[in-house]
């Protein structure tokens, strides 16, 4: 069995086993409204001497950490959160301990931490706790100063960094072993072996190829891989003299799209024959924009449809029209949810990561197959991360060792 | 020259920002921050005027269907008819902020002429899944029997008659959605993650020039 067959096995079986723990975020109370907090008055004064009632304490008031700074977390405990008659918790903010303080928010009984957005950094705030009743309120002791800072590293994406540079180096150096001249095997994929069968079968009867670069953006890493796959398209279209039809959603998009067919076109020796025009932009409108390719399916009947880059709902839409106007179908998306659809409606899918791959397994540069074993190398890392932090999981939650969790600590945390 | 304008000076801006880019994802500054919505709003403005060109483009299709009489060419008229009346009426039309807006003809055209047109082809789509579901799911082979009763299973464990038939379908509906084919999409999320990465990689170190043209 092929290592990435295993590695593959071995990542889908450890997911099955991993179960997460949802955080608990504080919650506002939305019963109580500031009308109730003004009209309520201080609790008598003999209640709170009798001890009949207590304060909130406040634990910690500290910048936020890891942030871009104006964030302040606010700590506290009460001994009576249990009470029937607590409305709940307001936040008092003042840039002085005598005052005045203002109302921040009211918080719903049983909350114990807030993170307050202030306005200023390097500035002073203190604050206080006000408990509500239904019979009128009682303040916490006011807090120690808080100064809200910007940070210039964000400390819980260490073990994204750590990962990165790694992943970064990998690449890098498998890149270098390629062009040096070591061969990789890259395994063959079915859905990208079929471009030359399907501009064959364009050849042979005279129709055009239709090729859609997706509803994404320029920006868009599967945009980028769908420009790669329309350059070797539009190479073959021109060796053979098939007119490509591209229309388009995103102007940037179609006007990087014209380039790539254009130099793409000259490249084959056939600069002539370019048409502009079949590179054009339709709508920036989804169901539109599907209307119109529709329109153009079945009209023309293109021999070849591909569709390559980002799509959303409309990807059935499109898919199945292309069957029913009869023609061979490549589609490659990185949308999870247009997996299944393109799967079913067409004859050859590239799944997910086999769009990005397409560049490299079309051009065969040593310089593209290198990112491909960084890539291997990579899901070779996660694979090994899940196991570890699977068994260390469920060892910490079966034997009820905490400190166990130091993986999973790790890479949400980064402490 | 025009190797430094047409290559280098792209290649160098790209390497730059993409430097850029990754970086602000570690530093929660307010500086960098700041300067990350800025290029954020810069793409925002730039995809305004190139919507120029999309237009631009549009209407010399059209027009030069429409000159040489080519095949369907009447639709083309429809098209450049559509494309003016709602631009003109968009920019000589009375816009006021608020509820006025609403009776607006432009709010008009947008309501009763786009917004039907759009639920009619989004409408589409139950016939297509129907047509798709009936292709996916004949029991060909094991795979494909696999797949059909995994579908069974889900769709009545998904309806309230489900539970009704008996308790174990809902649950055992919500396990396969929730476990098996969780897992199966955060494995090929992570070889996407990693493929995009890649991809982003390669766009930065120059060595994908695709979008370039070539």
């Amino acid at each position: 069995m092929k290592l990435s067959r295993i590695i593959g096995l071995l990542m889908f079986f450890t997911v099955i086993v991993i179960y997460g723990i949802s955080p608990v975020y504080p919650q506002v109370n939305e019963d109580i409204t500031a009308e109730d907090i003004v009209e309520a008055e201080p609790l008598h004064q003999t209640d709170i001497e009798q001890k009949l009632i207590k304060p909130c304490t406040i634990i910690k008031v500290q910048d936020k950490p890891d942030d871009g700074g104006k964030a302040i977390e606010i700590f506290w405990e009460d001994p009576e959160s249990e009470r029937q008659s607590l409305k709940g918790y307001e936040i008092m903010r003042g840039k002085s301990p005598e005052g005045p303080f203002e109302s921040v928010t009211v918080l719903a009984p049983k909350t114990f931490n807030y993170t307050d957005i202030v306005d200023e950094n390097h500035v002073e705030y203190f604050y206080k706790i006000r408990k509500t009743f239904k019979q009128g309120y009682i303040d916490s002791r006011i807090s120690d100063k808080a100064i809200a800072l910007p940070q210039w590293f964000d400390k819980r994406y260490i073990s994204v960094l750590i990962f990165t540079i790694i992943y970064i180096f990998a690449c890098v150096f498998f890149i270098i072993t390629s062009i040096k001249g070591k061969e990789y095997y890259v395994r063959p994929i079915a859905g990208i072996s079929a471009v030359d069968e399907a501009i064959g079968r364009a050849t042979e009867m005279g129709k055009p190829i239709l090729f859609l670069n997706g509803l994404g953006t320029a920006t868009e890493p599967s945009t980028l891989a769908s420009f790669a796959i329309l350059g070797r398209v539009a190479k073959k279209t021109a060796e053979y003299k098939i007119r490509l039809i591209n229309p388009q959603y995103e102007p940037i998009v179609m006007s990087v799209a014209q380039d790539v067919v254009k130099n793409a076109y000259t490249e084959a020796g056939h600069p002539d024959a370019y048409d502009e025009k079949d590179v054009f932009f339709i709508t920036h409108d989804q169901f539109s924009f599907t209307a119109a390719v529709n329109g153009i399916m079945l009209r023309d009947k293109p021999a070849t449809n591909f569709y390559m880059g980002m799509f959303y709902a409309e990807s059935l839409l499109l898919a199945e029209t292309g069957a029913y106007a009869g023609s061979i179908q490549i589609a490659g998306t990185d949308q999870i949810l247009q997996i299944p659809f393109f799967v079913t409606a067409c004859d050859y899918t590239l799944i997910g990561e086999e769009l990005y791959a397409a560049s490299a397994y079309l051009s065969r540069e040593p310089k593209l197959l290198g990112t491909l074993k960084g890539q291997d190398l990579g899901k070779l890392i996660a694979a090994i991360l899940l196991i570890i932090g699977t068994i260390n999981i469920t060892i910490a939650h079966w034997f009820d060792i905490p400190w166990l969790d130091f993986l999973k600590n790790f890479l949400d945390t980064g402490n | 020259m025009k190797q430094i304008f047409h290559l280098t000076l792209p290649l160098l801006i790209t390497f730059l920002l993409s430097l850029f880019f990754a970086f602000q994802f570690f530093v929660p500054h307010e500086s960098i921050r700041d300067t990350y919505t800025y290029l954020l709003q810069c793409t925002m403005i730039i995809g305004c005027f190139a919507m120029l060109l999309g237009i631009y483009s549009l209407v010399r299709v059209h027009f030069i269907r429409i000159k040489r009489r080519a095949q369907n060419y009447k639709y083309s008229y429809m098209t450049i008819t559509a494309l003016t009346l709602t631009i003109i009426v968009g920019l000589f039309g009375s816009i006021e902020k608020g509820p006025a807006l609403e009776g607006h003809m432009y709010y008009f055209i947008y309501n009763t002429v786009l917004i039907p047109i759009q639920a009619t082809m989004f409408s589409l789509l139950a016939f297509f899944i129907a047509s798709a579901a009936y292709r996916a799911f004949r029991a060909r082979s094991l795979v494909a029997t696999v797949l059909l009763l995994t579908a069974v299973f889900v769709m009545i464990g998904r309806v309230p008659i489900g539970g009704q038939i008996h308790e174990f379908l809902p649950a055992f509906a919500h396990w396969l959605l929730n476990v098996p084919n969780l897992a199966a999409k955060r494995a090929i999320m992570i070889g996407i993650g990693l493929g995009a990465s890649a991809t982003a990689l390669k766009v930065a170190l120059g060595i994908e020039r695709s979008h370039f043209g070539g």
